[in-house]
């Protein structure tokens, strides 16, 4: 089987501010960050041969996507993976470019959150028989914090305490970030102590509920020329879906999620990464909650196994460590628009490796890699990608 | 001739008594959580009675209550199923009156005696509601019973019975009400209960040529300490011949009360015990009962005595209230509404839900809940063996607690639970203490209900910390 490395380039990308953007629709998103993207690209909307849009919630179909643009009869898809949706718009529209079906197409992701009128995740209506525990995400992850603190023998302040130091940590860099969520830095304390949402996560454990819109536009390399110095490459993409294995396995052991160790493993090996820690400049992944990143830095090899507190007190992953992760404050700070996300993070790798990441511009910035991650009952779909610039 | 060969019981692990905020009684009750009802706590007297006994030999289940949760839609029949009994039995409700829980004795008697069925389980529940602060309130409890009645190997004969219909209008609950509403005390009891169940009783002693010194022990209803000391005085008892009631402790559990002062008092019965056993509502009960040898048989049931070793007193009366409708408590923040559960979809998860069926792959062995087209473990296809998960042991593997799901306990606490024997299910706590929860502590499943949407109410299995 032939990998995606080096059959896809990003010329444009476009990413709206995230927040309570109370006077924007999904419609209104889609413009501004399509045509930043559109833009950025130097293309026009007619040279658009074909869509994926993304959305939880709040789109159904591609339709809105050609409503926006006004796109002329093109084929478009409406992707869905709970929050790993960007990603999966972001791949589907990079093996129909790597397939030669199409020259330029587009993949955008959006979610209007904001007008459920509830606090926290809205939840999605099913008519089913309504017996299920709800495990909304922060519950997902309270199972997984509980029991590795249990298997590796952490006291509750230890558990706090590096939790903690993420979310301080994004909070930091949210503040180098014009369009994040949340500008403000807090304290270790102000975390440990915030009160809970799921025990053992409190406040600054979770992210928030955002809106917000992003997109790329895509096509071949051999073209990408044709448009900018500088594009950008897809060097590897992993993807996985879970069968619920955690609830129905009772050797399913809580403290690693399988998706997200096969999903890097593969971008890795597609993207010919052998050591991730070194060889990566940045990561930006799925912080969803505090223990979801703690997670990551071991089930994406940056740290050992069992050993990531020793990395958060180390400072290995602030902007000025070894591995910078979510350098620009994460679904955290940066927000969390479901069905957006995913193009964020690309968005953010993008800017870095063009050099035009503001404040927060690392010093080198080669290789970055996303991290997508979502679903219920802990059975996610994971979607990793792996970008770097042209030789 | 048909009598009981097995029992059961249920008392719910709460506690309204000194130490709950707002309590101004010197006595304890024990009351329902928010998510039981007269239908789960029959459940559980039936599981308890069954212990040991192969459900598939049980050809009917009754049930008795005077808060049965549906006034269209059979109780026996959930009960039944939740019970895991076969599909080709009897049921029956048996409603309306304090007296139903004799009643269904009466009818599973002469059920069994005239062949209808081997084994019939009498079920009897209740939840009666007062008035917060009203004089009854101390005095009710909510509980439920189970006695199983066949005609091999019985333990407790029926030798004598005696019954008469009374119409009055002394308590009652009217259509749409939620409270019970009495007349005034003097005339209710004068030309109620202290007529009644007297006339019953003589009634049964002079067709049977019994007296007072015949008994070894009396198991009766009444609504009051008062008025069950009376009835003692009236029939000339010994203390030692008095079951004590309930009260102060449980309470008066309505059509549920005199099959569970007969549980307790099954328990420490001996060969040859003759037990009076009374009922009053609308009339009267009265039945001869004598114990076999047999009854030494009847082991491995929690009863009244099981159940009453492990209790928590409520820190506050408001939650109660809450939970019982009289106060609505808004959530910490706005949240999705409740909505309807499919009707077909629960239809089509009955087994899973209401029998707690997982399966088994028969290819490689690995057990699952919820049951599998498709083995998780070897991938095999519709291979599989039927299993019963409701009555098997598990332990925590891990827990949370969420703050924010609307629950009538918060916080909401989900645990993953290992089964004894394999298997897992990912599922909510109930009749917890968020200070005693850890991982590895043991614990059972028991039969709930999770919301009641626009009246209907959604069944399902949770688990809880072993109950004594």
């Amino acid at each position: 089987m032939e990998g995606i490395k080096d059959r896809v380039a990003i010329i444009g990308m476009g990413c709206t501010n995230f927040g309570e953007l109370w006077e924007k629709d999904a419609i209104a998103m889609l413009v501004d960050c399509c045509f930043e993207a559109i833009e950025d690209a130097g293309i026009e909307p007619k040279d658009i041969q074909a869509g994926w849009l993304g959305s939880v919630m709040s789109c159904w179909s591609g339709e809105p996507l050609a409503y926006a643009l006004k796109l002329e009869y093109i084929p478009i898809s409406r992707n869905e993976s709970f929050c790993a949706t960007a990603t999966e718009a972001f791949r589907n529209a990079c093996y129909a470019v790597a397939a030669g079906i199409y020259d330029i197409v587009i993949a955008a992701g959006v979610e209007k959150q904001k007008d459920s009128g509830f606090a926290g995740l809205g939840g999605v209506p099913m008519t089913t028989s309504g017996v299920e525990p709800p495990t909304p995400p922060p519950v997902q992850f309270a199972l997984a914090a509980t029991r590795y603190a249990h298997h590796y023998g952490l006291s509750y302040e230890e558990l706090k305490t590096a939790m903690a130091k993420i979310a301080v940590k994004n909070h930091h860099n949210g503040t180098l970030c014009s369009r994040a969520h949340f500008r403000r830095e807090i304290t270790v304390e102000q975390a440990v102590n915030a009160p809970m949402i799921v025990w053992p996560l409190g406040l600054f454990d979770c992210c928030g509920v955002s809106d917000g819109a992003a997109a790329a536009i895509i096509t071949r390399p051999e073209l990408a020329k044709k448009f900018r110095d500088d594009y950008i490459l897809v060097k590897g993409l992993g993807v996985t879906c879970g069968a619920r294995q955690a609830t129905l396995q009772d050797s399913y052991d809580f403290v690693h999620v399988e998706e997200m160790v096969t999903a890097s493993q593969r971008a890795y090996e597609e993207a010919g990464i052998r050591n991730p820690r070194k060889e990566l400049d940045l990561a930006i992944v799925h912080d969803c909650f505090t223990m979801t990143e703690m997670l990551i830095y071991e089930d994406l090899q940056f740290s050992p196994r069992g050993r990531a507190r020793e990395d958060i007190d180390a400072g290995t992953f602030t902007l000025e460590g070894e591995l910078p992760v979510n350098t620009d404050g994460g679904l955290k700070c940066f927000g969390h628009p479901i069905g957006a996300s995913g193009l964020r993070m690309l968005y953010e790798v993008y800017k870095q490796l063009q050099g035009k990441a503001e404040q927060r511009q690392l010093k080198k910035a080669d290789i970055g890699l996303t991290h997508n991650l979502g679903g219920m009952g802990n059975s996610f779909t994971c979607a990793v990608a792996i970008l770097g610039k042209r030789d | 001739m048909a009598g009981i060969i097995s029992y059961g019981a249920y008392v719910p692990i709460y506690r309204l008594g000194p130490g709950t905020a707002g309590w101004m009684a010197p006595v304890e009750k024990a009351i329902a959580n928010f998510d039981e009802d007269s239908i789960t706590m029959a459940v559980a007297a039936a599981i308890d009675c069954m212990n040991g006994i192969d459900r598939s030999t049980i050809d009917g289940l009754y049930f008795a209550s005077t808060t049965c949760p549906y006034v269209e839609k059979q109780a026996a029949t959930t009960i039944a199923t939740a019970s895991d009994l076969r599909r080709d039995v009897l049921t029956a409700d048996f409603t309306n009156s304090l007296r139903a829980g004799t009643t269904a004795l009466r009818g599973a008697l002469d059920a069994v005696n005239a062949g209808s069925a081997k084994q019939l389980m009498v079920t009897a529940a209740d939840m009666r509601l007062t008035s917060p602060r009203s004089e009854f309130e101390p005095l009710w409890g909510d509980g439920g019973a189970a006695l199983l009645i066949g005609d091999e190997r019985v333990a407790v004969n029926v030798v004598g019975s005696y019954s008469v219909s009374n119409e009055i209008l002394d308590v009652w609950r009217a259509q749409g009400e939620t409270v019970v509403s009495a007349w005034e005390e003097r005339f209710i009891l004068d030309e109620g209960y202290r007529s009644i169940l007297p006339e019953a009783i003589s009634g049964l002693f002079q067709k049977y040529n019994l007296g007072p010194k015949d008994l070894t022990k009396a198991v009766y209803y009444a609504p009051d300490p008062r008025r069950h000391a009376e009835i003692a005085r009236g029939i000339g008892l010994d203390p030692a011949q008095i079951q004590p009631p309930l009260f102060g402790a449980v309470g008066n559990t309505g059509a549920a009360f005199a099959l569970m002062m007969l549980v307790a008092a099954l328990e420490e019965a001996k060969p040859g015990d003759r037990i009076l056993l009374a009922n009053y509502g609308d009339g009267a009960d009265a039945f001869i009962l004598e114990v076999t040898e047999e009854i030494n048989k009847i082991k491995d049931r929690r009863g009244i005595k099981g159940y009453m070793a492990s209790k928590k007193i409520l820190n506050d009366y408001q939650l109660y209230a809450s939970w019982r409708g009289f106060v609505e408590m808004s959530a910490a923040a706005r949240r999705p509404e409740i909505v309807m559960p499919s009707a077909s979809a629960v239809w089509r998860e009955r087994d899973q839900n209401i029998r707690f069926y997982g399966n088994k792959c028969r290819k490689c062995g690995y057990a699952q809940y919820p049951p599998q087209l498709v083995c998780t473990n070897c991938h095999a296809r519709g291979d599989f063996d039927d299993v019963r998960f409701s009555d098997k042991k598990g332990e925590v593997f891990t827990y949370a607690m969420d703050y924010l799901a609307p629950t009538g306990d918060p916080p909401l606490v989900i645990v993953v639970v290992n089964f004894e024997g394999g298997g897992r299910t990912l599922n909510m706590m109930t009749d917890r203490d968020i200070d005693e929860l850890k991982i590895g502590m043991p614990v059972e499943m028991t039969f709930r209900k999770l919301f009641t949407p626009k009246g209907v109410h959604n069944y399902y299995w949770k688990s809880m910390p072993l109950r004594g």
